[in-house]
């Protein structure tokens, strides 16, 4: 259309030729840009989610060396083959520590999602990049987002605002279930809606709690007040999710309940893992759907990954540095097999995504899945070409089936880059030599 | 009642504090304390809070987030850690179900001091007398004015709206229980005082939660309103009583299940191939094992911290003695348990809550082993290891040259850029390869004898039982545990200013006789404890009482 503002018009106007810092406004046009909507006629939401797993890939054996389109996936990645044309593949993107330690199998995934590289292990130096965009889109459902880590440990999330505050995931289905589509879910569905009247009195307690942390932050210094802003948003959070339910939501055709998973075991038995991993997704996936939240994050391995086979004494972990490398193949093979089996895994989620039909398109064409790691190869704790992938259309407002290579770029432009689809007002991210305003290009729409 | 070992303790804890009142040995170096403290409530502390306050019957039923461990400490992290809107879900989730219960028809009789005129209608005279007798509980302070008419009127307005005077005080007391009033320990300074101090009630909590890992009790509250807390013989009283109660066992069990690490087998897990014998029952019972092994020793027994390292007594249940291989005289509950003699079990390292919880799944570590001997049991921090590291030979059982461990790592520290680390850790977790990754006893591995031959700081050992001596005779295990146990205690790290003071504490340690009750001791009425000096950007302001400073209705 003659004369509309594109998101990619407007940041090559923004950017091109000039050293200002230039603040780009929060503009509807970042939405919708497919301008799909629901049979209800109500715009559909772009959702933006993270994938992680731990160990990265076998050097050689993720992706091949042709860039840009029709780029191939190699034997570890070749469960994403199906998926090809929704993934863009980042290679190559370095994580500069100026001088600061490479805290094994933390730097780079921290550096990678906050744009910062850590002092030690423990620090968040900057809100991870899910934060910044629940911070932006969040709002409006039930959960500013939903975390979840298939490996049974609560401590295994990457979303934190700051060393103090990790959103501990939900490891255990049911529990999911219940937080989700137990009592306060209200199925959009259902023809008979009648709001729970002690919804409003709830209501009255949380303005009361809130009046009070107001006069308990008076009493506090400067550093503790900031920290309790967290505290606040949290208020704000469970206020939004009780006006919410006072309302009927719209009829969504996406949205389908799932059943109760039941109770099943934790662990970190790759087959466990992968069982509790799949459950996972198919609820983290109706829960977007189902617009319960716009913002998730999945953790299928930890950085320093202790899957491991049924009867076998390594983990993953291990294996990577204390496997020989095979004489005829050239590589470590049981740590390949694990590396396979993460690719498995995340090819499993997109399907999830891709399998629920909405408005034109499916889950995954309106959302956007920034999936990393936090190694390029787990023996050596490479941190120069960190894999990162981003995985569907984010309703239009990206390029995808792309090959990008970084050349040793920051890995930062990839999160700035995200930030700015999903409609966030920045130009520039990341601290040191990973601050950055140069975002990929190639990709923007 | 009490039993005859404590009155034996009180007497002996009531000699010592007299010495020390009349100024027999050196005195407490002075510091400028640390900084004011805004900490999150621990899991173990708001549990033991409601059933403190509420008894143990009302069931607790929801997940907490955990903290990031930092300095060592859990304590620490607690400083820093703030409530997420998932954690503060699930706190409005627990406390509208702690509430739920406490106006339970079964638990009203004993837990709320009035009936309401009408229990269709709000009462606020009712509602106000259960405000004002667990408010300050909740809170570990009394309420201010403002705080008890709010939590009048937001019951009054859940009364009438829900048409009952008990779902109307539910939901006021659900509330309480989500403000950082409640969830977070506050320390506040005195008002009026030449210098910043502590004011009674806040010194009241530190005391507490760090000897019973809980709130102040009603006396502990009453000792803070009357002033008895600013003067060393009234704090003395109330250090000794809580010292002397039976609830020291919670506190110890909160610090060493910190200090060691405990809460990590909450995520631990075996495989069940491989050692079929330690399955979920095992792993939660060697946890308790340890505790037990640890609370006898120190408290029950009285006994010399250090002896932990080389004692034959533990507790075992059902589960363990399959896996200890040990006949159990109490299969279905606990029952006190001695090794015989001669046995390389020997001290806690020895036990499966430390053997087996330092391990990978399916097999021993001596490095895991050895690294958590340096850096939680001596407080020395080992180095990440390098980037770049071959670990091949670790792992090449194959190889007909490295078929145990030991041959396996020692190849390993042929690499110059792990010699350095691994020569802190290795030998000492050598030693402890006679216990496999679940903790159970070998005396083979892959077919090959293993050597478990040690060596630690130059002290040379044949087995786990000569590094439990070891560990007893070196220094660095009494220091450790003193400054671990005053930063758990503060919830912070060591203040620059403070060095002297944590000196004087370890020579005062082991004049004390490594007696753990008496560091808890000298911690909690040491005017150490509750200095503070603000620094820039933290203070924190008076509590102006509901009942006034002399309980005079709530004229300030």
């Amino acid at each position: 259309m003659t004369g509309r503002m594109t998101r990619r018009r407007l940041l090559k106007g923004a950017f091109q030729g000039s050293a200002v810092a230039v603040g780009i406004p929060f503009l509807d046009c970042f939405l919708n840009a497919n301008g799909t909507a629901m049979a209800s006629g109500a715009p559909i939401p772009v959702r933006f989610g993270t994938w992680f797993w731990g160990l990265g890939h076998t050097p050689g054996r993720g992706i091949g060396e042709k860039t840009g389109a029709g780029y191939e996936f190699l034997d570890e990645c070749r469960a994403l083959d199906p998926y090809k044309s929704q993934i863009n593949y980042f290679s190559t993107f370095n994580t500069p520590l100026d001088g600061r330690p490479n805290n094994v199998h933390y730097t780079g995934w921290v550096g990678c999602r906050t744009g910062s590289a850590p002092m030690k292990v423990g620090d968040i130096p900057a809100p991870t990049l899910d934060v910044l965009i629940s911070d932006a889109i969040g709002s409006g459902t039930r959960f500013r987002s939903l975390e979840v880590a298939a490996t049974g440990n609560p401590r295994d999330s990457h979303s934190a605002r700051d060393s103090g505050s990790l959103n501990a995931a939900e490891v255990s289905p049911i529990a999911l279930y219940a937080r989700v589509f137990g009592p306060g879910f209200a199925d959009p569905n259902k023809a008979d809606f009648k709001p729970d009247p002690r919804i409003m009195a709830r209501q009255s307690v949380l303005s009361a709690v809130q009046e009070d942390s107001q006069d308990f932050v008076k009493g506090l210094g400067r550093a503790d007040r900031a920290r309790m802003e967290e505290y606040f948003t949290s208020i704000r959070q469970l206020e939004n999710q009780l006006a919410l339910q006072l309302e009927k939501p719209a009829p969504n055709e996406a949205c389908a309940v799932p059943v109760s998973p039941g109770d099943v075991p934790l662990g970190i038995e790759i087959q466990t893992v992968s069982s509790n991993h799949k459950t996972l997704a198919h609820l983290l996936a109706m829960a977007v759907a189902c617009n319960q939240t716009k913002v998730f994050n999945m953790l299928y391995s930890a950085s320093l990954s202790a899957l491991r086979k049924e009867g076998e004494a390594a983990t993953q972990h291990t294996l990577t540095h204390e496997e020989p490398v095979d004489p005829t193949a050239g590589y470590q093979l049981e740590t390949a097999w694990f590396n396979h089996r993460s690719m498995e895994a995340l090819a499993g989620f997109i399907e999830i995504f891709s399998g629920i039909r909405e408005g034109d398109g499916t889950l995954l064409d309106n959302t956007l899945i920034f999936a990393n790691s936090d190694t390029n190869f787990a023996k050596l704790h490479a941190l120069d070409g960190v894999p990162v992938m981003t995985i569907g259309k984010a309703g239009g407002r990206i390029k995808t089936g792309l090959h990008i290579a970084g050349n040793g770029d920051p890995i930062s432009r990839i999160g700035l880059t995200v930030q700015q689809i999903m409609g966030l007002p920045v130009d520039k991210w990341g601290a040191r030599s990973l601050m950055t305003s140069k975002p990929i290009s190639e990709i923007l729409v | 009642m009490p039993t005859k070992r404590s009155h034996w303790l009180l007497t002996v804890l009531t000699f010592a504090a007299a010495l020390s009142l009349t100024g027999c040995g050196p005195s407490e170096p002075k510091t400028s304390g640390g900084p004011i403290e805004v900490r999150r409530l621990s899991e173990a502390q708001y549990r033991n809070i409601v059933a403190d306050i509420f008894g143990s019957d009302i069931v607790v039923a929801g997940r907490f987030d955990p903290f990031n461990r930092a300095g060592g400490l859990l304590a620490v992290s607690a400083g820093s850690a703030t409530v997420t809107p998932t954690a503060f879900e699930q706190y409005d989730s627990l406390a509208r179900s702690i509430a739920a219960q406490v106006v339970d028809e079964k638990n009203r009789e004993f837990l709320i001091p009035c009936k309401p005129a009408a229990a269709d209608q709000p009462d606020e005279a009712c509602a106000g007398q259960f405000f004002a007798k667990t408010g300050p509980l909740l809170y570990r302070r009394p309420l201010t004015q403002v705080e008890l008419k709010r939590s009048i009127a937001v019951s009054a307005a859940a009364a009438k709206s829900l048409g009952g005077f008990y779902p109307g005080l539910a939901y006021a007391l659900a509330g309480m229980l989500e403000t950082p009033s409640f969830l977070f320990i506050t320390d506040r300074l005195k008002p009026g005082a030449d210098r910043p101090a502590l004011d009674p009630y806040s010194k009241a909590s530190r005391i507490s939660f760090f000897l019973w890992n809980s709130a102040p009790d009603e006396a502990l509250l009453k000792a803070a309103e009357q002033g008895d807390l600013d003067s060393k013989s009234g704090l003395q009283r109330q250090v000794d009583r809580m010292l002397a109660s039976p609830r020291l066992k919670d506190g110890v069990r909160a610090f060493f299940i910190d200090m060691l690490a405990l809460d990590d087998f909450d995520t631990l897990s075996k495989d069940p191939v491989i050692y079929p014998a330690f399955g979920l029952a095992a792993a939660n019972d060697a946890k308790e094992s340890m505790l037990r092994t640890i609370t006898d020793q120190l408290i029950d027994h009285h006994g010399d911290y250090r002896d932990l390292f080389r004692t034959h007594k533990t507790f075992l249940s059902g589960p363990l003695g399959v896996v200890y291989r040990a006949p159990v005289a109490a299969p279905d509950g606990w029952a006190p348990y001695e090794f015989p003699a001669g046995e390389p079990r020997a001290g806690i390292l020895s036990q499966l809550g430390f053997a087996a919880l330092h391990s990978h799944p399916g097999r021993s570590s001596a490095t895991l082993r050895g690294r958590a001997v340096r850096e939680l049991i001596l407080c020395e921090k080992v180095p990440d290891p390098p980037g770049d590291v071959n670990f091949s030979l670790v792992q090449d059982t194959a190889n007909p040259d490295y078929k145990t461990a030991r041959q396996r790592l020692t190849a390993h520290r042929s690499s110059p850029s792990c010699a350095g680390c691994h020569a802190l850790m290795d030998p000492i977790g050598l030693s402890m390869e006679n216990f496999d990754g679940a903790g159970q006893y070998r005396q083979q591995e892959n077919g090959v004898a293993i050597d478990t031959t040690g060596e630690i700081d130059g002290v040379k050992f044949q087995d786990a039982a000569g590094l439990g001596q070891a560990i007893h005779d070196n220094p660095a295990t009494a220091s450790c545990i003193v400054n671990r146990a005053y930063q758990y205690a503060t919830g912070r790290t060591i203040a620059k200013d403070e060095k002297d003071w944590i000196a004087y504490l370890e020579r005062s340690f082991a004049k004390d006789g490594y007696r753990f009750p008496e560091l808890l001791r000298r911690i909690a009425t040491s005017d150490a404890f509750y200095a503070v000096s603000p620094g820039e950007g933290r203070s924190s302001a008076p509590v102006k009482s509901a009942l006034g400073p002399n309980g005079d209705g709530g004229k300030s």
